[in-house]
């Protein structure tokens, strides 16, 4: 009886001693704010573009910490969608877009300037001020700012925007992972001025 | 010759040749980690003297040969150049001269396939040779200690020379070091240890000298405490001569072990004087400079010989040529032709390398220029270099991390590249690798390595780019969403406020207790509104984001908005004494305007003082300024009614002379203005920032001169009126008309006022379209009165109007939209609208009769508290409805409103804004026009007319714009 | 007129992986001739059996995979590994005992784990515990140094006709264990003093010693394993041996007994599974060789190179993780791998 006693009162004291040390650490090491959303809205590309439904990548961060998919980011890419499932520890998902083949290019919008009525319409649209331009006056994209979000297509009443594929140039060219094992890494190129 | 056989030669000195040259390596050599020994064959190239190179027909010159910024082309197409000629100049501080290597004519500048392993083009001056070879006049200084050291960098600057080993950074900046940066070690780079090039090496058996005056150069550059010449010794010869040439100097000259890659930078400046650069830095960081002794030549040809970089010794090899050498080349002078010189055999290349076989690049064009940094070209055959075997699996076998010289582990960065895991790429410090190659050059699987690492050096650099992009269109767009925000708030607190200052002057002649839900409402998220920006402007200001003053501007902006709205919550609290007599109300507010126009005065004083001396809070005085005027304006404006007012409910009150009162006004407010324009005018000239600024004030004097212009025909045409007051009562109807004709002027100088302010640009032009509103409110009921009236007329004063006696709204046509609108619906909404505003005036009316009751039968004694009590129930009744009205109304206007924007892309200001800015450009236009008029000829004339007529219509339409759209939803002004 | 375009560098050593694993292959054949020499033709008809298995499996999951036979089996691991397994067995195993072996080695411990380069288990040890777990009989049964059984008797052998049993004798670490600690005993046992060490024993030792020499003079393998290797056996095994003579065998006999050199230059040596930066190699071997005295000294199996060896390749990684080299420009080691 005695040994029972004692069995139960030693683990009560366990738990005592551990809860109170739980009870510390929680109120020692309490993390401030809910970084998850920060960590959540750092992945994704801040496009603002509104693809997966919310006005902006932040709306959707806070969206995907409070349990949406996180798969409707179609300028993120299935990268973005696995960094998100190796961060939230969550199931596998595959990208949710209309399957496009160059969703992964980086893409700006053009203004074809000759078309433009100035009717800032884009200006309105676009969620990063990435549009210059006066009423009655030629808009022009700042395309250092373009997120290539395309949510300035839809609002053009003479349909003058294009969304183009970023070019490489000698600054951003890079060179393309090798083509991997078997493989050569080398290729052949015909040469006529010689 | 095959690798096995030139495997053979590789140690091409013995210990006994070295012993015979006098060659010995100093006793304590550093040494670096791994490195390798790929067979040398300098063999094929360094047994002949340098040879001239071809003189090409036309010549190639990429604007960017160098790191940096691409030189800025001085010459256009069809332009004669000399041998030697600036054709490009440095654009920037990390950039090169580029200089025309030959005579001829620029037969174009555009883009050109270019020395760089995507193939990509570039700009390039194209020089059509005419074999002239024709100097421009040019030369040296003999004793360059005559020239001050910055002036030899000058020289260096505009002789537009870079790097010639290989890197191409811009010389004139890598010798130009800061006075508080001390050189320790001076360090030649004449290892050349890539094998194949022997550029370097015929140039120090050849020009020995002239390398050693251009080390000479540098040191008196540079001021080193040493210098160290380091040189591979599997080249005797070139010691030999440089060990000549250099009898007697203070240039050390240290013999290093053939070991690729001693070349690298930093792998010669461990070997020769130990030091270690930290990765990030610079080799100045520990106070050395290195440079090639390709550039020492260049440089004494510069300084000495006044010689521009417009040449350079390229080795030619390989088995596909059959003169394999060095040849002294013009920049510029396509690969191809330089092939051809040397004899190119097509049917036996198999690949075309630019540089050394370790690290330069395959070339997909012939086309493609030589350049300043271009030391060898190698016309490899298939067996020679042959193609690369499949990538096998690796094995792990570390040979990689054996031969890596800076000490990384290969084949982890392999591992990482090749699953894209660029965090555990970048903590292997994949940044480190120098992509010599020796990795690659050792594996037994043949995994092109340095691929697999530029592949992920470009993905991390993208990454990075990604990333700042990210951040910085997340800040954009939370600037904007803070905007949007404020200007939200804002919009509302302002609404909020009219509709308080409606709601109070009408009740502020009887209701004691003010209703103050609403103005709490507008404090609050006004308060809300600040609160957000000061959030969104802390967190800019800890991202140091460019854009933090503006929110935090836009911040302080909504503080002012939410105190003043705070203030008007308190005031409203505060003012709910019981009405006071009417003489009381007048000189009260008497006392009250003096007491405004002299805080305004005062506030504007003060602002002025800020703008002279600069401070920061100008723009707040000055908006405080305008507060205090805009209150003080509404004074005046409740003087004038209660003047107005006056004689209704106190006949007795003597008018002192206001007409002359007047004049005197309006000529102080003229005076004023002119001299507020000549101040405009003058900042204008001078070009001042607060030209707009005093044009604004000097329109808004003009505005109060107009006002008060308006006030004094006003007065005028009432002044016989006044006298006899006792017919006021008598005669609503007159009285009304004035009052009708007052606010209305009122409300256009307004107007006026504000467009003009809107066209300069000021500041405070949403504020005054605000005050035109509110006038054009007060105007609108004043007119509905004064048709009510009318109507009422014959009908007893107190009988309610009945229903079928609508006043009558403006008469609108039906509107032709500008693009397709529902006519129903418009047509819906001004039924709506015109019965909105029945119902309201309706209400209102009854309201103000049901007061006026109350207040006399407050007055007498005789009336029971209980009937009392009923009658304020019954007016407090009719005040909601009123009230009921009026917000219906308000939203139906502010519907209205959406709509138009929703219709014509342009909301109403955006519309007005139009209007007034087609307006104001014709007028100028017009300006122009008779300016020109007396002095232009008639094409400029005609020219000018027809503009005009353009934006005549354009103004026209506009106009036209706007009017349909107010029709539209029936807020005609 | 076509060029080649690629990446520099433009020039490559000639040799490949295949003529990497064929070296390491020709540098067991001394070993191999002194084990026929020695133990009979055994270890040949092992060799030659396992080769062949290994080929085939390896064809059959290359194949089964996708991927192409011809160019992956011209690395020769395949080879290698089955060469290091028939090295291993007795001379006496029968066929079935090589071929569960082998197969198990290539198809479970390789091709199931991505084949050559993935595997985190040297294949030919796994195969070899497996066996030694399942079969312990049958894998412990040599043929006493010396009286070699004759071609006609190892094939049947192989083939399972002829019992081992009246050919079989005690190795003489086999013998060690059985007598540690009775002085008399164990200097009656004559299989322990051969000329240098062990009877029979140190002639193969040596033999796979001449290989490794061979090996590192080719560079194919550097001395780090090798040396942390054998140090590891002979340090601890030396200062037991000083301690207590009759419980605990000298050093030399250590390294020249069972497989203490062809663990050192052919089975520790495997790159794949070992430990990746120089000072990493060393420890990882050094530690190999202590676990090897302990479980020879203490254990109950009489030689432990395989169960060392497959738990080093365990903790390889954490090895890695703490042994990288100081790069060029940095002050000191990175430590970790840098991701989750």
């Amino acid at each position: 009886m005695t040994a029972v006693l004692i069995a139960v009162a030693a683990l009560l004291g366990l738990a005592a001693v551990f809860g109170a040390i739980l009870g510390f650490a929680s109120e020692k090491f309490k993390v401030e704010g809910d970084p998850i959303v920060e960590q959540i809205d750092g992945l994704l590309p801040q496009t603002q573009c509104g693809q997966c439904g919310h006005p902006g990548c932040r709306p959707y961060a806070e969206a995907i910490a409070e349990g949406e998919d996180h798969n409707r980011c179609p300028p993120g890419g299935q990268d973005t969608v696995d960094a998100l499932t190796d961060l939230l520890g969550r199931d596998e998902l595959t990208l949710d877009d209309d399957g496009a083949e160059d969703a992964d290019v980086a893409k700006v919008a053009y203004i074809r300037e000759d078309e433009c009525i100035g009717c800032t319409k884009c200006i309105q649209a676009c969620p990063v001020d990435a549009i210059v331009g006066a009423a009655k006056l030629m808009h022009t994209v700042i395309v250092d700012e373009c997120t290539g979000c395309d949510l300035c297509v839809e609002p053009c009443p003479v349909d003058c925007i294009d969304i183009v594929p970023v070019k490489p140039t000698l600054q951003t060219w890079g060179w393309n992972r090798p083509a991997g094992i078997g493989q050569r890494p080398d290729s052949r190129i015909e040469v006529v001025n010689l | 010759m095959s690798q096995m056989e030139a495997a053979k030669t590789r140690k091409p000195t013995s210990i006994f040749a070295r012993l015979a040259l006098g060659i010995r390596r100093p006793a304590a050599v550093h040494d670096f980690h791994g490195g390798i020994h790929p067979p040398e064959m300098k063999h094929l190239s360094n047994g002949t003297d340098i040879a001239p190179g071809p003189l090409p027909a036309q010549l190639i010159l990429p604007l960017n040969m160098h790191i940096g910024a691409p030189a800025k082309p001085l010459v256009e197409p069809g332009d004669k150049v000399l041998k030697g000629q600036m054709i490009a100049e440095p654009a920037g501080a990390v950039s090169a001269a580029i200089h025309a290597p030959t005579s001829g004519t620029v037969s174009a500048i555009g883009p050109r396939p270019i020395q760089h392993p995507s193939g990509m083009d570039a700009i390039c001056i194209v020089i059509d040779t005419d074999g002239k070879d024709e100097w421009i006049p040019h030369g040296g200084i003999s004793d360059y200690t005559e020239m001050s050291p910055g002036e030899v960098v000058d020289t260096i600057r505009h002789a537009g020379i870079a790097g010639m080993g290989g890197a191409g950074f811009p010389t004139s900046i890598k010798v130009n070091l800061g006075d508080h940066q001390r050189v320790e070690e001076l360090v030649i780079n004449a290892v050349e240890c890539e094998p194949y090039i022997t550029a370097d090496d015929r140039l120090m058996r050849e020009r020995a000298d002239e390398i050693i005056t251009g080390i000479h150069i540098l040191q008196y550059l540079l001021n080193p405490r040493r210098t160290l010449l380091g040189i591979e010794d599997n080249k005797p010869e070139a010691i030999k001569a440089l060990k000549q040439a250099c009898k007697g100097c203070d240039i050390e000259i240290r013999v290093v072990p053939t070991k690729y890659p001693s070349g690298g930078e930093k792998q010669l400046i461990q070997l020769v004087t130990g030091k270690e650069v930290k990765s990030g830095q610079l080799p100045a960081h520990v106070g050395v400079v290195c440079q090639n002794v390709g550039t020492a030549f260049a440089i004494k040809r510069a300084v000495i010989n006044g010689e521009p970089l417009i040449q350079r010794i390229t080795t030619l090899t390989g088995d596909g040529v059959a003169r394999p050498g060095n040849y002294d080349v013009l920049i510029g002078t396509p690969v191809s032709d330089l092939l051809r010189h040397g004899g190119v055999d097509p049917d036996k290349l198999g690949r075309l390398v630019m540089g050394g076989p370790m690290m330069g690049f395959t070339l997909h064009n012939p086309g493609v220029p030589l350049v300043k940094t271009s030391n060898c070209i190698i016309a490899a055959s298939p067996e020679e270099l042959p193609e690369p075997p499949p990538e096998q699996p690796c094995i792990r076998c570390g040979s990689c991390a054996e031969v890596c010289p800076a000490n990384l582990l290969p084949q982890q960065l392999y591992w990482h590249a090749k699953n894209d895991d660029l965090e555990k790429a970048q903590h292997h410090n994949l940044m480190d690798c120098i992509e010599c190659g020796a990795c690659a050059y050792v594996c037994p699987s043949h995994i092109p390595l340095v691929q697999y690492y530029r592949y992920a050096k470009g993905a991390v650099r993208q990454q990075a780019a990604d990333q700042l992009k990210a951040d910085k269109a997340r800040q954009r767009f939370e600037a904007r969403q803070a905007r949007i925000d404020a200007e939200k708030a804002e919009k509302e607190a302002r609404r909020q406020a009219r509709l308080e200052a409606n709601r109070k002057k009408k009740e502020a002649a009887a209701t004691p207790s003010v209703d103050t839900a609403a103005l709490k409402q507008a404090s609050l998220e006004a308060s809300k509104a600040y609160k957000a920006a000061v959030k969104a402007a802390k967190a800019a200001d800890a991202e140091g984001a460019e854009n933090a003053a503006e929110l935090k501007a836009e911040a302080d902006r909504l503080k002012e908005i939410a105190d003043k709205a705070k203030a008007a919550v308190r005031d409203a609290g505060n003012a709910a004494p019981a009405p006071a007599p009417a003489e009381d109300i007048v000189s009260k507010l008497k006392k009250q305007v003096g007491d405004a126009s002299s805080a305004y005065k005062t506030a504007v004083k003060a602002a002025k003082e800020a703008e002279a001396n600069g401070d920061d809070n100008a723009s707040e005085l000055r908006a405080r300024a305008d507060e205090l005027k805009a209150t003080a304006d509404k004074f005046k404006a409740e003087l004038r009614d209660a003047k107005a007012n006056a004689p209704a409910t106190a006949p007795a009150a003597p008018q002192a002379d206001p007409v002359a009162e007047l004049k005197k006004q309006v000529g102080d407010a003229s005076s004023a203005y002119k001299a507020a324009v000549k101040a405009a005018k003058e900042a204008e000239a001078n070009g001042d920032d607060n030209a707009a600024e005093l044009r604004a004030k000097a329109d808004e004097l003009k505005a109060s001169a107009d006002q008060l212009k308006a006030e004094l025909r006003d007065a005028k045409a009432n002044a016989p009126a006044a006298p006899a007051p006792a017919a006021a009562p008598a005669d609503p109807l007159t009285e009304l008309k004035k009052k009708v004709g007052e606010v209305s002027s009122a409300y256009k100088a307004a107007v006026k006022a504000a467009r003009e302010a809107e066209e300069a640009g000021a500041d405070n032009a949403a504020e005054l379209r605000a005050q035109a509103d509110t006038l054009k409110a007060d105007a609108d009921h004043w007119k509905a009165e004064l048709r009510d009236a009318k109507a009422s007329a014959p009908a007893t004063p107190k009988a309610p109007p009945a229903p079928t006696d609508a006043p009558k709204v403006a008469e609108t046509t039906a509107p032709q939209s500008l693009k397709a609108v529902d006519p129903d619906a418009a047509a819906k909404r001004q039924k709506r609208l015109k019965g909105l505003k029945t119902a309201y005036n309706m209400a209102h009316k009854q309201y103000k009769e049901a007061h006026a009751a109350f207040e006399r039968a407050e007055r007498k004694e005789e009336v029971s508290a209980d009937e009392l009590n009923a009658m304020q129930q019954k007016v407090d009744k009719l005040k909601a409805k009123a009230d009921n009205a009026r917000d219906a109304l308000d939203a139906l206007v502010e519907d209205a409103k959406a709509d138009i924007r929703a219709h014509t892309g342009k909301d109403l200001k955006t519309l007005k804004l139009e209007a007034a800015r087609a307006e104001s450009a014709l007028a100028d236009k017009k300006i122009e026009l008779d300016k020109l008029v007396s002095s232009s000829s008639e094409d400029a004339l005609e020219a000018l007319n027809s503009e005009l007529k353009a934006l005549e219509s354009e103004a026209q339409i506009a106009r036209k714009a706007l009017k349909q759209a107010l029709e539209e939803q029936g807020l005609v002004e | 007129m076509s060029l080649i375009t690629s990446t520099s560098p433009h020039a490559s050593v000639k040799n490949n992986t295949g003529a990497f694993m064929r070296q390491v292959i020709y540098a067991t054949l001394p070993g191999l001739a002194v084990l026929t020499w020695q133990f009979g033709w055994g270890s040949v008809i092992n060799v030659l059996w396992a080769v062949a298995v290994a080929v085939g499996c390896e064809a059959l999951f290359l194949k089964a995979r996708g991927r192409h036979v011809g160019f992956y089996l011209k690395d020769f691991s395949a080879v290698l590994t089955a060469v290091l397994l028939g090295l291993a067995l007795p001379p006496t195993a029968p066929w079935w005992l090589t071929l569960v072996g082998v197969g198990f080695a290539i198809i479970v411990a390789k091709q199931l784990y991505g084949g050559l380069g993935m595997n985190p288990f040297n294949p030919a040890m796994v195969g070899y515990v497996l066996l030694l777990i399942s079969f312990p009989v049958a894998m412990t049964q040599w043929v006493a140094p010396g009286e070699a059984p004759s071609f006609m008797q190892s094939l049947q052998l192989f083939t399972g006709q002829l019992p081992v049993d009246g050919l079989s004798g005690a190795t003489p670490l086999d013998t060690f264990r059985t007598w540690a600690g009775n002085e008399s005993e164990l200097a009656s046992h004559g299989i322990l003093h051969g000329d240098i060490a062990g009877q029979g024993w140190e002639w193969v030792n040596l033999a796979f010693l001449l290989g490794g020499l061979y090996l590192i003079s080719r560079k194919i393998i550097t001395w780090h394993i090798p040396a942390g290797f054998l140090a590891g056996i002979a340090a601890p095994a030396f200062i037991a041996w000083q301690i207590d003579p009759a419980r605990f065998a000298d050093p030399l006999f250590h390294l020249l007994s069972g497989g203490a050199m062809l663990g050192a230059f052919f089975i520790a040596t495997d790159p794949v599974s070992a430990a990746t930066s120089r000072m990493g190699r060393l420890v990882y071997a050094l530690l190999i060789g202590v676990l090897i005295w302990v479980i020879r000294s203490f254990g109950g199996y009489p030689d432990a190179v395989a169960f060392s060896v497959l738990l080093l390749n365990l903790s390889a990684p954490f090895i890695d993780y703490y042994t990288q080299p100081r790069t060029y420009g940095h002050d000191k080691p990175n430590r970790g791998t840098g991701g989750a």
